[in-house]
């Protein structure tokens, strides 16, 4: 065997994982459908993670098929788009597909059944840079479609020196899900197409097709249309074990690359792109099209399994009953079984999240049986791809002890569930992990707001302090004057305290501007101890120090502090021209400032932790 | 609401627990046929107080009787210990001996999966800590023994303490091998007329040895079955037999062979069975291996030179007492974070 035959297929197993029953064969008998045009869509506008979609209709309004009907919100967000001609008849909260059951935004398009398009123009990509290139992909509500909906356009650019690695991710790991199988196998060329889009706009070195064995036939679908590709494109077969399919999972198997939490993927040379994803790319670069549709595997407890290419915000409803749905099913899942959730209703719009649709019943998915006591068996462990220690976290959860939880690495869990579902004892170890985590962020957030008040308060102090401290240097200032004008008239002996006096003073006032000083470079926040600012000043009104002079001085250091009087004095004017009121907005409006520079410092913190988490998670 | 994974893999805690318990059969059928009835009695007297005494623990404590009960877990606890005592011992002392390991061992330590120390060997340290004269008195192989007893004479010895007319118990007794060559050695006998007597098979005691394959059969489908890491019983098992090996060879007349020691006492049954309770023991891979090194280094220690014939049992709970501190200091490095990253190295 030569070695570029051996290379076809090296990889580099990651540590775990399990082999659940794939399903898969239910969905594949079937090419790819178009969906049904329902009467109504619900299109949330929540599809990507990041800001929720600004809303550009109105009720009444006419909509185009592939019109954008709500733009980015920030950078980590993407645009919608109507997904076919009609009529906008409601905007706001509704039921989307999401396991809390909360409302979210939504645009509801009454379609006129005519699935006009919109005019559309093609985007000369290949001689745009890569800032226009990234806001035209957000433009067409590029985000990854493997689930987790990643703005794609965050992705692109950036690697200026070129990217060593992209990776593909065509493992499609769960079970059930069959949308990017079906996929390769009918529309392979088109993705290779989009692949050398992204190649190119990456300049990525090497690209990497990872997906798993039991997918041979889109494995030939994509080998042929590789064939007349001039770049270099492998199409690695990996073995058929869940998590692969995981992002970093699949970088790991493909270039033996681990990609710790917290960290992203680029910084390491790889990029990853679902191959759906990829698909959506080439559609929109060379077809102007948005991204107002996607396929979606129905199966489970349907009368016909398969895919679908249902347009985004399709009732979950219009697609069950045009699979064929059957009476006992009893609930429906949204992704797959070993990470996805059952849908809060059946009356929500398909999002761009939704590669699959599993019709629950009894029968098909067996209750599971009472939890038993750990006897820390270790097979969570050995599934565990994260190479936790899962029976440990498990413990410190149930136990509350969440820090321990942390420092054993609980937010390098992936929740890809492969603990639970080997489990024994039948424990539902991801939850754990899930209440774990989520209990870590609420006190972090309680921790955030009580810090928040604190310096609130500690502000208050310290503008009390401030007044205060202003007012008696108005009165020394004034009962200074009143001496001068009194030492002016008389005798030599009292100029000469005068000058003492005035001297003892700027000795002061240098001290208040080094006090200043120090306190500028310290928090902004932290309240001025009051003695060390207000001493000198009662020091130069009740004791005049005997000791010289203005003389002394440097004249460097006594320009400065002349100039710092002089900026203090007006400052003083200009506040003692100002009215209570005045004063008091004046105050609000600064304390404003800091909470909104405060907020929003949070805001980038929490989007840049959210982003981060989304990259993390699955592609 | 159902939250994902919506798919489990159907090996439940009884299944596992059951598959031990039958793991142990060979074992079992072997003892019976080597050394009489009373094996099965003792196993059917501590079957029977564990399980009650679980059900009553579990009552006390508000708990669901009948899942608990039917988990496996008590009942692999009796065979353990019932296999660790001499099968002619006294019927209340079995009985004791279980109910105190489910009750106190167990059940005071929050139930199945919370307990610090193995229960069996908890059970069967009591005893012999109490009750050193009785839980000396093993019964030697049939065949081996001055005389024979029949199961009549096992039943009533084990219940009544009577036995037959014309049988006193010292003639149906004996040491075990272990115990022979120490108590021997002390005599300052030497090696090969120890090893003359009758009570010594190929490499260990008759019958003895039979049943430490046995446990070494089971041991071996539990290993083909993934439900006991195969770190443990080799760890265990290789120091042990190391420290043997390292003794012989120094001195032969005085130290017995590395096979003499797998072969005799709790050897085989520590090293599949006990030491790898998943409960009482490390978790992480290398705490495992560890523990196990310790365990096989204190069982040889305290059968040569300590003061108890065997000493597996005593190492196990000493073992036990330090697996969280084990589990502490040996947690692996989780994914992407091992130190140095490994490199992809060219690929194309």
């Amino acid at each position: 065997m030569n070695a570029r035959a051996e290379l076809a297929n090296n990889f580099f197993p990651f540590h775990g994982g399990v082999h659940p029953p794939e399903h898969k064969n239910e969905s594949t008998g079937t090419p790819i459908v178009a969906g049904p045009i329902p009467k109504q869509l619900v299109v949330p506008l929540h599809q990507s993670i990041g800001n929720i979609a600004k809303s550009l209709v109105a009720v009444g309004d006419l909509v185009l098929k592939g019109q954008m009907i709500a733009a980015a919100d920030g950078s980590v967000s993407a645009a919608v788009h109507a997904p076919t001609s009609g009529k906008v008849v409601a905007v706001g909260p509704q039921l989307v597909p999401h396991p809390s059951g909360l409302l979210e935004h939504c645009i509801t398009i009454e379609s006129d059944g005519e699935d006009r398009w919109i005019e559309r123009n093609r985007f000369d990509w290949r001689n745009a840079d890569g800032r226009a290139i990234r806001d035209y992909l957000r433009d067409m509500g590029v985000v990854g479609l493997g689930g987790a909906v990643f703005p794609s356009h965050l992705k692109i650019g950036g690697a200026k020196e070129g990217l060593d690695t992209l990776v593909i991710n065509a493992a499609e790991c769960e079970p059930f899900i069959t949308c990017d199988d079906m996929l390769m196998r009918e529309r392979a060329v088109q993705i290779v197409e989009g692949i050398k889009i992204v190649q190119q706009l990456l300049q990525a070195r090497q690209v990497l097709i990872g997906v798993e064995d039991n997918k041979p036939e889109a494995v030939d679908a994509m080998r042929a249309a590789i064939a007349v590709c001039e770049f270099p494109i492998q199409v690695v077969v990996v073995p058929t074990l869940y998590p692969s399919g995981g992002a970093k999972q699949l970088i790991k198997l493909l270039t033996n690359k681990e990609v710790p939490s917290g960290v992203r993927s680029t910084d390491l040379g790889v990029q990853c792109f679902n191959v759906a994803t990829i698909y959506t790319i080439y559609r929109a670069m060379e077809h102007a099209e948005p991204v107002i549709s996607r396929v979606v595997t129905l199966t489970g407890n349907v009368e016909r399994p398969g895919n679908v290419e249902a347009l985004i915000g399709t009732p979950i409803d219009d697609l069950l009953a045009f699979a064929g749905n059957k009476a006992d099913s009893d609930a429906y899942i949204y992704g797959g079984p070993m990470m996805g959730f059952e849908i809060p209703g059946t009356d929500v719009g398909l999002s761009k999240a939704g590669n699959c649709i599993i019709a629950k019943s009894g029968a098909l998915f067996p209750p599971k049986p009472v939890e038993m006591p750990c006897i820390r068996c270790g097979k969570c462990a050995d599934a565990c791809p994260a190479e936790l220690q899962p029976m440990d976290l498990y413990w410190f959860g149930k136990s509350k002890n969440f820090g321990k939880a942390q420092e054993r690495n609980l937010f390098d869990c992936i929740e890809c569930g492969a603990c639970a579902y080997v489990c024994p004892s039948n424990i539902q170890l991801v939850d754990y992990f899930r209440f774990s985590k989520s209990e870590i962020w609420s006190a972090e957030k309680l921790k955030k707001s009580a810090d928040q008040a604190r310096e609130r308060h500690e502000f208050r102090i310290f503008r009390e302090e401030r007044e205060k401290r202003e007012k008696a240097e108005r009165l020394a200032a004034k009962a200074a004057q009143k001496h001068d004008a009194a030492a002016a008239s008389s005798d030599p002996a009292d100029a000469e305290r005068a000058a003492k006096i005035k001297a003892a003073m700027e000795r002061a006032a240098a001290k208040k501007v080094e006090a200043a000083a120090a306190q500028a470079g310290a928090d902004p926040l932290t309240p001025v101890d009051p003695d060390a600012v207000s001493v000198p000043v009662s020091e130069a009104v009740a004791a005049p120090a005997p000791e010289p002079v203005v003389s002394q001085l440097d004249p460097e250091k006594a320009e400065r502090i002349r100039l710092a009087m002089e900026k203090r004095a007006a400052e003083k004017a200009a506040l003692d021209a100002l009215s209570p009121e005045e004063k008091a907005a004046r105050d609000a409006e600064k304390k404003a400032k800091i909470e909104a520079a405060m907020a929003a410092a949070a805001a980038r913190k929490a989007e840049k932790a959210a982003a981060q988490a989304q990259q993390d998670k699955s592609e | 609401m159902n939250t994902s994974p919506f798919f489990i893999k159907p090996t439940p805690l009884q299944v596992v627990m059951f598959k031990v318990a039958a793991a142990l059969v060979p074992a079992i059928v072997v003892y019976a046929w080597s050394f009489g009835i009373g094996i099965l009695v003792q196993i059917a007297l501590a079957t029977a107080t564990a399980l009650a005494t679980e059900a009553f623990c579990l009552k006390l404590r508000g708990y669901p009787i009948k899942p608990f009960v039917t988990d496996g877990s008590a009942i692999v606890t009796a065979w353990l210990m019932a296999l660790s005592f001499p099968p002619l011992a006294p019927w209340w002392m079995i009985v004791v001996a279980a109910a105190l390991s489910i009750s106190l061992a167990k059940h005071m330590y929050g139930g199945l999966g919370q307990n610090t120390f193995n229960p069996a060997m908890v059970g069967f340290a009591i005893m012999i800590v109490s009750f050193p004269a009785q839980m000396s008195r093993w019964a030697a192989p049939l065949g081996v023994a001055p005389q024979s007893m029949d199961w009549s004479a096992q039943l009533s010895w084990i219940f009544s303490g009577q036995l037959p007319a014309g049988l006193t118990f010292d003639a149906v007794a004996s040491a075990t091998p272990l115990d022979t060559v120490k108590t021997q050695l002390m005599q300052h006998a030497s090696m090969s007329n120890i090893f003359h007597e009758p009570l010594f098979g190929m490499i260990g005691g008759v019958g003895t040895e039979w049943i430490t394959a046995a446990y070494l059969l089971g041991g071996l489908y539990l290993l083909w079955q993934k439900l006991i890491p195969w770190q443990i019983p080799v760890t265990f098992l290789a120091v042990l037999g190391g420290m043997a090996g390292i003794f012989h060879l120094v001195d032969p007349t005085h130290y017995t062979s590395p096979m003499f020691h797998w072969f005799s006492g709790a050897a085989m049954l520590g090293a599949f069975f006990i030491v790898t309770d998943p409960v009482t023991g490390p978790t992480t891979p290398l705490g495992r291996v560890i523990f196990a090194a310790l365990i096989g280094l204190l069982t040889y220690l305290i059968r040569v030179f300590g003061g108890y014939p065997d000493g597996v049992a005593f190492a196990v709970l000493i073992m036990n007492l330090a697996a969280p501190f084990i589990d502490q200091y040996t947690q692996p490095a989780v994914f992407g974070r091992k130190g140095k990253q490994k490199n992809a190295g060219a690929k194309s």
